[in-house]
Parts: C-alpha cells; sequence; structure tokens
C-alpha cells in the first residue's frame, strides 16, 4: 500500500517537472532569477526595499503591455501603435481636465472608450483588409504620434500636461491608479506603486483566460492556424478585433497609470516602447509567428527588463548598454523558442 | 432487419424517383454491414442516433456554382445516405473543392437544389452546416499543429463549467472524453496534452474524423484525407471511414484514387472539368469502369495512337492499350 503510494507520487512528481520545463515561459523564468542574483551580489542598492521598489516600478507599466501585446501576438498579431496609446490616453484625460474642465471620471471613460474604438479600428482594418497588422498599426501608431504632438500643442499650446492636481476628485483617481503602499515603515524609499498590483492582476486575469477559457484557446488557434480555426467554427474575426481591443485597452489603464502617478504626461510619452512590449513577449516564450506563448512568461519579460534597467544604473555603468543588452536578449530568445516549438512539435 | 431494410428501400424510391436501383443495391450491401455495425456500435453511448440505413440525408440536385462568369460547377445530382459513403471522384480542377464548398457552406451554390432531410437549404456558414450535423474534415487545414490534441479535439464546441465569468474550460473532461474517443477509433496516445503537430497525418485525419463523430455529425465530408499520405498510413484512415460507414453515418469521401474509393464507396460521382459525368451505385460499376472513367476515355486513345507511332504499331505496348480501349 504505502510503496505503491510513493511510486505513483514519484510518477506524478517527475511528470510535474517535465511539464515545467516544457512551459513557453521557463527560459525567461531562469534568466530572471539568474539577472536578479547578478545585480543583488554585484550592487549595494538593487536587493534593498527602495531598489526593488523602483525596478519593479519600471517593470510593472511595460509588464502589463507586454502581457496584452503576448495574447496579441499568440493570436498572430502585432500591434506598433500599443506604445503611443500610452500616451494618447493619458493626453485626452490631462486636456479634457485640465484645458476643458470635464469631470475627471467622465474624461478616464470617455478616453478609455477612443482607446477601445481605436483597438477596434485596428481589429477591423487587419482583418476586413487581410494587410498584415505590422502595416495596418504602423500607420496607426504614425497617426496617434501626430495627434499627440500636434493636437496636444494646438490644444494648449504645450507639449506636456500641466496642473493635473488641481483637477477636482484628481485624488480619487490618484488612489485608483497613482496610490502607493510603504513596506520599509521607516526607511528612505520602498513604496510598492498601484501599477505593480494592477500588473500582477492583469498578469493572473490574462493567464487564467488563456489556459482555463474558451476564448484562451480561441487565441492559440487564431494564431497558430487561422483557416483551420474558421472552418472548425471559431469565431476568428471577434477572438482578433477583441485581442487589438484588449491591447487598446491595456494601453489605456497604463496611460492611467502614468498620469496619476507623475501628475504629468508629456506629449511623446510611450513612443518607441512598442518595441520592447514585443521584446519582452518573446523573451517570455511568445512566437513571432503566433500560436505559442505565455502571459506570465511576458510578465517575466518585463521584470527582466526593468531590473536590467535599474540594475545598469546602479552599477554604474552607460545606460545606453541597455540597448545593447536588449538586442541580445532578443535574439537569444527567438533562438531558444525556435527550438523549443521543434521540439514541442517532434518530440513524442 | 430484411425487413426493415426492405421497407427503407421503398421509402427512398418514393422520396426520390431516380433512386430505383440504388435503393436495390443498398439492401444487397446491407444485410451483413449491419450486423457488423450493431456489434460496434452498441458499446458507444455518445453517438448521434441516426436515422435508418439508406434514408437520403442529403441531396442535390442539378446544383451548380458560378462565380461573375466563370462556371466552376453545373449539373451535378447524387445524394448522401446514411451508412453509405458516397465518393467524389475527380481529377485537379474538376471541381471537386467547390463541389464540397457547396455542402459544407463554405461558398453558397448559385444553381440547382441543396435538399437536407427533403428541406431546401443555402449553407451560409461552416457553423450552418454543422448545426445541421454536416461536418467537414480537410486535408490538412483540420488542426493546429502547436496545440494539445484535447484541445484541438474540442476546439470551437469546448466544454465549460461554472457560470457567467467564472466559466472555465473542463479540463479533466475533455481530456479524458478526447482520449477515450479517440482510443474508441483505435489510436491509444500515451498523453492527449501532446502537441497534435507531433502526431502522424493519418493519425490526425483520425482525429479529425474522431471530433466530427463525437460532435454529432450524421454526415462526414473528408476532403482528399488520403492525398498526403502512404500507402499504409491511407489504409489506417480508409478503416475509418468504413468504421463510420457501420456507426451509421453518411459520409462524403473526396478522392481522385479509385483504389481507395472502391472498396470503402457505395455510390460514385464523378466530376469533369466542373460537370458531372454520372451518379453510379456500386452495382452498375467496376472497379475497371471507374478507373477507365476517371482517366478519360478519349485521352487513353490518343496515347495509344502515340505510343503506336512511336513505338510501332505491333510493340507490346501498343496492342496492350489496344486491347484496353475496345
Amino acid at each position: 500500500m504505502t510503496t505503491a503510494t510513493v511510486a505513483d507520487e514519484r510518477i506524478a512528481r517527475t511528470s510535474t517537472l517535465t511539464k515545467l520545463l516544457k512551459r513557453p515561459e521557463i527560459g525567461a523564468l531562469v534568466a530572471a532569477i539568474v539577472i536578479f542574483v547578478f545585480f543583488a551580489v554585484t550592487t549595494s542598492t538593487f536587493a534593498t526595499a527602495s531598489g526593488s521598489s523602483t525596478w519593479l516600478r519600471g517593470a510593472s507599466t511595460i509588464g502589463i503591455m507586454a502581457v496584452a501585446v503576448a495574447l496579441l501576438m499568440i493570436g498572430g498579431e502585432f500591434d506598433l501603435s500599443a506604445g503611443a496609446m500610452t500616451g494618447f490616453t493619458g493626453l485626452v484625460v490631462g486636456v479634457l481636465t485640465t484645458e476643458y474642465g470635464l469631470n475627471i471620471w467622465a474624461a478616464i471613460f470617455v478616453s478609455l472608450a477612443l482607446a477601445l474604438g481605436i483597438g477596434a479600428i485596428n481589429g477591423i482594418l487587419v482583418m476586413k483588409t487581410g494587410l498584415p497588422s505590422f502595416i495596418v498599426t504602423l500607420g496607426t501608431f504614425f497617426v496617434l504620434q501626430g495627434i499627440d504632438l500636434a493636437g496636444t500643442k494646438a490644444l494648449i499650446g504645450q507639449v506636456a500636461i500641466q496642473g493635473m492636481t488641481d483637477v477636482p476628485f484628481y485624488n480619487q483617481a490618484k488612489n485608483v491608479f497613482g496610490s502607493s503602499v510603504d513596506i520599509n515603515g521607516s526607511g528612505p524609499g520602498g513604496q510598492i506603486y498601484a501599477s505593480v498590483f494592477w500588473w500582477i492582476g492583469v498578469t493572473a486575469v490574462a493567464t487564467w483566460v488563456l489556459m482555463r477559457t474558451k476564448t484562451g484557446n480561441w487565441i492559440f488557434s487564431v494564431g497558430g492556424a487561422q483557416t483551420a480555426a474558421r472552418q472548425i467554427g471559431v469565431p476568428v474575426f471577434k477572438t482578433k478585433v477583441g485581442l487589438f481591443m484588449t491591447t487598446a485597452g491595456a494601453g489605456w489603464l497604463v496611460g492611467m497609470l502614468l498620469i496619476f502617478t507623475t501628475s504629468t504626461v508629456q506629449s511623446n510619452t510611450g513612443v518607441g516602447q512598442e518595441f520592447i512590449y514585443i521584446i519582452c513577449a518573446v523573451v517570455g516564450g511568445c512566437l513571432m509567428t503566433g500560436g505559442y506563448g505565455s502571459a506570465i512568461g511576458a510578465a517575466f519579460g518585463a521584470l527582466i527588463y526593468g531590473m536590467v534597467n535599474q540594475g545598469i544604473v546602479y552599477s554604474g555603468w552607460d545606460n545606453n548598454w541597455l540597448k545593447a543588452f536588449l538586442g541580445v536578449m532578443l535574439l537569444g530568445a527567438v533562438l531558444l523558442n525556435e527550438w523549443v516549438r521543434k521540439r514541442a512539435e517532434t518530440a513524442k | 432487419m430484411i425487413n426493415r431494410d426492405k421497407k427503407s428501400k421503398i421509402s427512398s424510391e418514393t422520396e426520390e424517383s431516380t433512386a430505383g436501383v440504388a435503393g436495390g443495391a443498398t439492401a444487397a450491401i446491407t444485410p451483413d454491414v449491419e450486423s457488423t455495425a450493431a456489434e460496434a456500435a452498441s458499446p458507444v453511448t455518445n453517438v448521434y442516433a441516426p436515422p435508418p440505413r439508406g434514408t437520403a440525408i442529403i441531396e442535390v440536385r442539378d446544383i451548380g456554382k458560378r462565380y461573375g462568369n466563370i462556371i466552376a460547377l453545373s449539373d451535378v445530382s447524387t445524394s448522401v445516405r446514411a451508412g453509405e459513403v458516397t465518393c467524389v471522384l475527380g481529377d485537379n480542377g474538376a471541381g471537386k473543392s467547390t463541389f464540397i464548398k457547396i455542402m459544407a457552406g463554405a461558398h453558397e451554390h448559385s444553381d440547382g437544389e441543396l435538399l437536407i432531410d427533403g428541406d431546401e437549404h443555402k449553407l451560409s456558414s461552416p457553423r450552418a452546416a454543422l448545426e445541421l450535423g454536416i461536418a467537414t474534415v480537410y486535408q490538412d487545414l483540420a488542426v493546429v499543429p502547436l496545440m494539445p490534441v484535447w484541445r484541438n479535439f474540442f476546439l470551437g464546441s469546448e466544454i465549460t463549467k461554472g457560470f457567467g465569468p467564472f466559466k472555465k474550460l473542463d479540463i479533466d473532461f475533455m481530456k479524458k472524453t478526447s482520449k477515450s474517443e479517440l482510443a474508441a477509433m483505435g489510436i491509444d496516445l500515451r498523453d492527449v496534452d501532446q502537441p497534435i503537430g507531433t502526431l502522424s497525418g493519418g493519425e490526425r485525419q483520425c482525429v479529425a474524423i474522431a471530433r466530427a463523430v463525437y460532435f454529432g455529425a450524421r454526415v462526414l465530408i473528408l476532403d482528399e484525407p488520403t492525398a498526403a499520405l502512404g500507402v499504409k498510413q491511407s489504409g489506417v484512415v480508409l478503416k475509418y471511414i468504413a468504421k463510420a460507414r457501420e456507426r451509421g453515418l453518411g459520409v462524403v469521401f473526396i478522392t481522385h484514387n479509385p483504389h481507395h474509393a472502391y472498396p470503402v464507396g457505395d455510390r460514385f460521382m464523378l466530376l469533369r472539368r466542373g460537370k458531372s459525368m454520372g451518379d453510379f451505385p456500386k452495382s452498375e460499376l467496376s472497379l475497371e469502369d471507374l478507373t477507365a472513367m476517371m482517366a478519360g476515355g478519349a485521352e487513353l486513345e490518343s496515347l495509344a495512337h502515340e505510343i503506336e507511332k512511336t513505338m510501332g504499331a505491333d510493340s507490346a505496348v501498343a496492342q496492350e492499350m489496344k486491347a484496353e480501349i475496345t
């Protein structure tokens, strides 16, 4: 009796381990641990409460976007307008409240509606025209960038929002999007910002949707084999448009987190970040070709980005090394993913 | 049992005036098939209860499809009956794909009538076809290679539990069911969690067939299931076609290989250049006839002439060709 139970458990244990090793996010998890240990050992501030507070905050907003972009990439599409969207949504709220005196919550919802609308346009254009999403969203990206820069300047005569803190009910919104918890007691620094909790929440929901719901099944299938999915009866159009809207919605969330944490937003906020989201998703195990990947992996990817971004500063190196590091990470991840995919497709 | 067969023969005769010979042929074949079917079908509980063997499920009358001024298909008639295999044969570009796409709901027909259970239908989407119990298994588009077997099995018809926003996939049930359903089809998988891309081509076809059967298909449309397979794998797929027939499903088997079609087929419809060359029950057609019709008599003749010219009229090949034609 007892021996049989023990033997059973042993089988279960090895199979969970192999299962774990087959997960797409495992590479990013290992890399994240290695990088954490490296900076924790080589610098004195990295692993302190105030040090980690900084890189967690940096990772969180990137992470929310990376998770949404990962879902979209698993669904087989890209969204280059995701970065500019974070700036756009923040600017909409800033301009509507500081310049036109709109209620802050109304402005937040207008901004959300605009974001979802633009996401839907992205999706519908891609699906109706059959053009690569890379091109369609490149167009949206430039349109948004133009509006962010020129539109803001035309409306308020400046390139940054000012006076957000004077807006009525600002503190209500700040509580939701921009507050922080102090985990360091009397010591310096050590705030965990709301964005970190949002990041964890978004990652958890995305993982649940992806692995445990119908919608998740559909996302994998439309990215893996769109024609097959359509023949079988998966609502391809709805799934893909939904994914573009999710990415835009995440852009809105990040826009809100940025504006209510710093109480200002610049016209060029988010521009250039779209590729970082994609890199994080790929580092987290997403295939460029779609149909494979993980939301939690993208969150690890963002964690790596956040840690390296700040670790380089703490180490006193030239900040620009970050770019070189990102390139190496991307190439390494792509090669690793391809290898994993081939193994997944052939290994019995 | 024989009495029931006679009844179904009579009813199909009254339904369709041209079915006289076909009904006779069915009655001749049916008895021994049915006895095995009863054995095979009894342990399986989750299968759609089929109508009596030989009942026409789909009837196609002078159907046609035009794309603008291009006529892709015209004047095609045949029927799909419960417990029978209707083979659609034709060379590349003969209009096979157009024909099945009409029945699968991918294209609407522009001429003629498509009767399902006696009622006229125009199928506007694959979903519409599925709701009527018509499932299509496409040649290599049937599965998503990187997804696990069980996810593929239930794709588009996922089983969920829970309510509202907490509705989640019933993973245990789906894994168990896909494993047992595949076992019933003779595929024993160690792990239904493996990506379906790791299975062989024949096995993947069979997963697709098992899936369609499980979800209550009463008509299975198989688009060239053996085209990309080797001899042994083709045999496996043919076995499942026979099994589906035994379960009482109507099967539409598209192929360009008469040697694959003849052993499992009950009815043969030949297409050439978008036109039907006839719709024959098995009793009216031998394998030789079928092969000759597929190859095309006229083309064989011109080939014989050519061989005569180059190799001389007395050569063994030319003699053989002549004998074949006359």
